[in-house]
């Protein structure tokens, strides 16, 4: 079981409000992502609920339990830390093992839990190594196998893939969301990156200046942003963001297309412009296209992949009917 | 990239470089020779620099006028004794400085800091007298204790520094993984810690085997270091070059080696941080 209930949590430090008040429920087994920009206090949340800063006020309940004011080693969590924060004197084993050391736990079961997850996470041929002697993805894995053998109710990842390469990232992501299929245990994953959230979640949890904006699935976010900040935060590239004159014509103050939601035509269509810059991936192209129309400026256009358009060419660009979103003055989705 | 350092520039800066050092190495060189000299040559002008008679005669006297060895034990026993006991006090400070601050704690540590500029003979009057009262003159115990207190202050700031350097990321998995504050403390953070430690206590031996200031004061005969070995030779009998030399060479033979063979210990110990 790995209930977690947030009740009311308040955080401040000194004066500084961080959280202001938050409410969450997270079920079993379900895999949350809390996202959001860098000090909107995602990490915080994430510390609270580990036990490494205290609430200043509200409840924080596992399993229906009260665990506000328990010591972190007692809540039955587990935590993966950004920097790994593994123990540089001791191998690979030694690190994986420390948590089941200090349950008091006798060697021989020691030495089969370790041998189990190192053999769950490929680290069967390192364990007598140390931390510095292996590479940024094997020191995840180990800081991941230091969490799994606690058998924890919950596992919580502060930005763990943040400090590797990108191919890296992708291919730990993968290893993570199977890890969340195999075990079936609750776990929140704090991230900055919207697509660690997308590709991940369950249940995303989108955070701004200590306020939760929208919680829901990741294609729920995508779909039906309820509001400008989760709307511009979810998707890459981001959504065009149009107000004026043009918005107004839609019966709104501002009005967001998504990049994969707008056509091109070389003939006809709604709005006339030039391209700029094409940015070719293979897979997709990406077009900025700048826009003759006043209040709408440079769109990004998400095409084909082998799109035969180039710098200077004109274009019109329609938005798909159904996959226009419209914001009143306040930024709230109408 | 290097940059590209005309070699006629890196000839200069190496010379220069080497002169440097031969001027820092001069005195404890020429102090060597001269405790191979006779008393008269050693007064020669003008000097005399490796081409004169060399004699072991004022090692032989030295030996037999003082106690070389009850010296030599007296300095081992206080320096030594010094900073472990400082270690013991700044180790638990430092501690709680670095991984535990307050609003306060860089004011404690300045405050720390600023009795090392207070001159020591501004404290010698009472501290002669507290010890002449307390029976510490001329002890062991009493010297160990006023080295402690002198060298604390650079103890916890070295021990605070490096403490620094230690992630808390690692204490709080060790928190998370359910370390109880003592266990942490022994699993996770000394062992992190120890070569902090260990050039700390390096340093802090250095410093209280050439203390003079305090060992010259306090003592007479029996808690004599060698310090006021050295000492006793620039009696008012006159000065004795070749024997004080001799002296001397003796003194700080075993802190030299010391010092050579933890260089690398002392090096990293006092750039640490400087340079990751």
């Amino acid at each position: 079981m790995g209930e977690i209930r947030l009740d009311k949590v308040h955080k401040s430090f000194g004066s500084t409000v961080v959280i202001p008040q938050i409410d969450l429920d997270i079920a079993d087994n379900e895999f949350v992502v809390f996202v959001g920009p860098s000090g909107c206090g995602k990490s915080t949340l994430l510390r609270l609920i580990a036990g490494l800063e205290d609430t200043t006020s509200g409840k924080i309940l596992i399993d229906g339990e009260d665990m506000t004011a328990r010591a972190p080693a007692k809540r039955g969590l587990s935590m993966v830390f950004q920097s790994y924060a593994l123990y540089p004197h001791m191998s690979v084993f030694g690190n994986i093992a420390f948590p089941l050391k200090m349950a008091g736990m006798d060697k021989s079961a020691i030495e089969e839990r370790v041998r189990d997850a190192a053999r769950i996470l490929n680290l069967t041929d390192y364990l007598e190594r140390r931390p510095g002697q292996l590479s940024g993805g094997q020191r995840q894995r180990v800081a991941i196998g230091r969490a799994i053998v606690r058998e924890p109710k919950a596992f919580l990842f502060d930005e763990p893939l943040s400090n590797l390469d990108a191919a890296l990232r992708g291919s730990m992501r993968l290893e993570i969301s199977e890890l969340h299929h195999k075990l079936q245990t609750t776990m929140i994953y704090v991230t900055h990156d919207q697509v660690e959230a997308m590709t991940m979640a369950d249940k995303i949890v989108v955070l701004n200046a200590g306020h939760i904006e929208q919680v829901g699935s990741p294609l729920e976010l995508y779909r039906s942003p309820t509001n400008l900040f989760v709307a511009g935060f979810i998707g890459s590239p981001r959504m065009n963001l149009i107000t004026g004159a043009e918005a107004e014509k839609l019966g709104a103050v501002t009005v967001g297309v998504r990049p994969e939601h707008l056509q091109l035509s070389t003939t006809e269509g709604l709005w006339k412009g030039k391209v700029g810059i094409a940015e070719h991936l293979g897979s997709d192209t990406f077009l900025h296209v700048d826009v003759d129309v006043d209040g709408i400026g440079q769109l990004t256009v998400r095409a084909d992949g082998e799109v035969g358009m180039r710098h200077g060419d004109s274009v019109f660009v329609t938005p798909v009917d159904g996959r226009v979103h419209k914001f009143n003055q306040e930024g709230d989705a109408l | 990239m290097a940059r590209a350092v005309p070699t006629r520039t890196k000839l200069g800066f190496t010379i220069l470089g080497w002169l440097v050092g031969f001027l820092i190495f001069f005195p404890i060189l020429w102090t060597v020779l001269t405790s191979f000299k006779t008393e008269g040559t050693a007064i020669a002008t003008p000097p005399q620099f490796l081409f004169f008679a060399w004699t072991a005669e004022n090692y032989i006297e030295v030996n037999a006028r003082s106690d070389y060895f009850k010296h030599f034990a007296n300095s081992v026993i206080i320096s030594v004794g010094s900073t472990l006991l400082g270690l013991l006090i700044a180790i638990p400070a430092a501690w709680a400085m670095a991984f535990s601050p307050t609003k306060r704690t860089k004011d404690v540590l300045l405050w720390m800091l600023s009795t090392k500029m207070l001159p020591a003979v501004g404290v010698l009057v009472p501290i002669y007298l507290l010890f002449r009262d307390s029976g510490l003159l001329d002890t062991r115990l009493g010297l160990t204790v006023v080295l402690t207190m002198t060298n604390l202050p650079i103890i916890v700031w070295m021990l605070y520094t490096y403490f620094r350097e230690i992630p808390g990321d690692i204490l709080e998995a060790a928190r998370m993984d359910g370390a109880s504050l003592a266990k942490e403390i022994v699993y996770v953070l000394t062992p992190m810690a120890v070569p902090g430690i260990a050039s700390t206590l390096l340093l802090n031996i250095i410093l209280a085997w050439n203390e003079a200031f305090w060992t010259l004061n306090l003592t007479a005969a029996k808690a004599a270091p060698l310090t006021a070995f050295i000492a006793s030779y620039s009696s008012p009998e006159g000065l004795f070059w070749a024997k004080l030399s001799a002296a001397s060479t003796l003194a700080i033979a075993p802190i030299l080696i010391l010092g050579w063979f933890s260089q690398r210990q002392l090096v990293r110990g006092l750039t640490f941080g400087a340079v990751k």
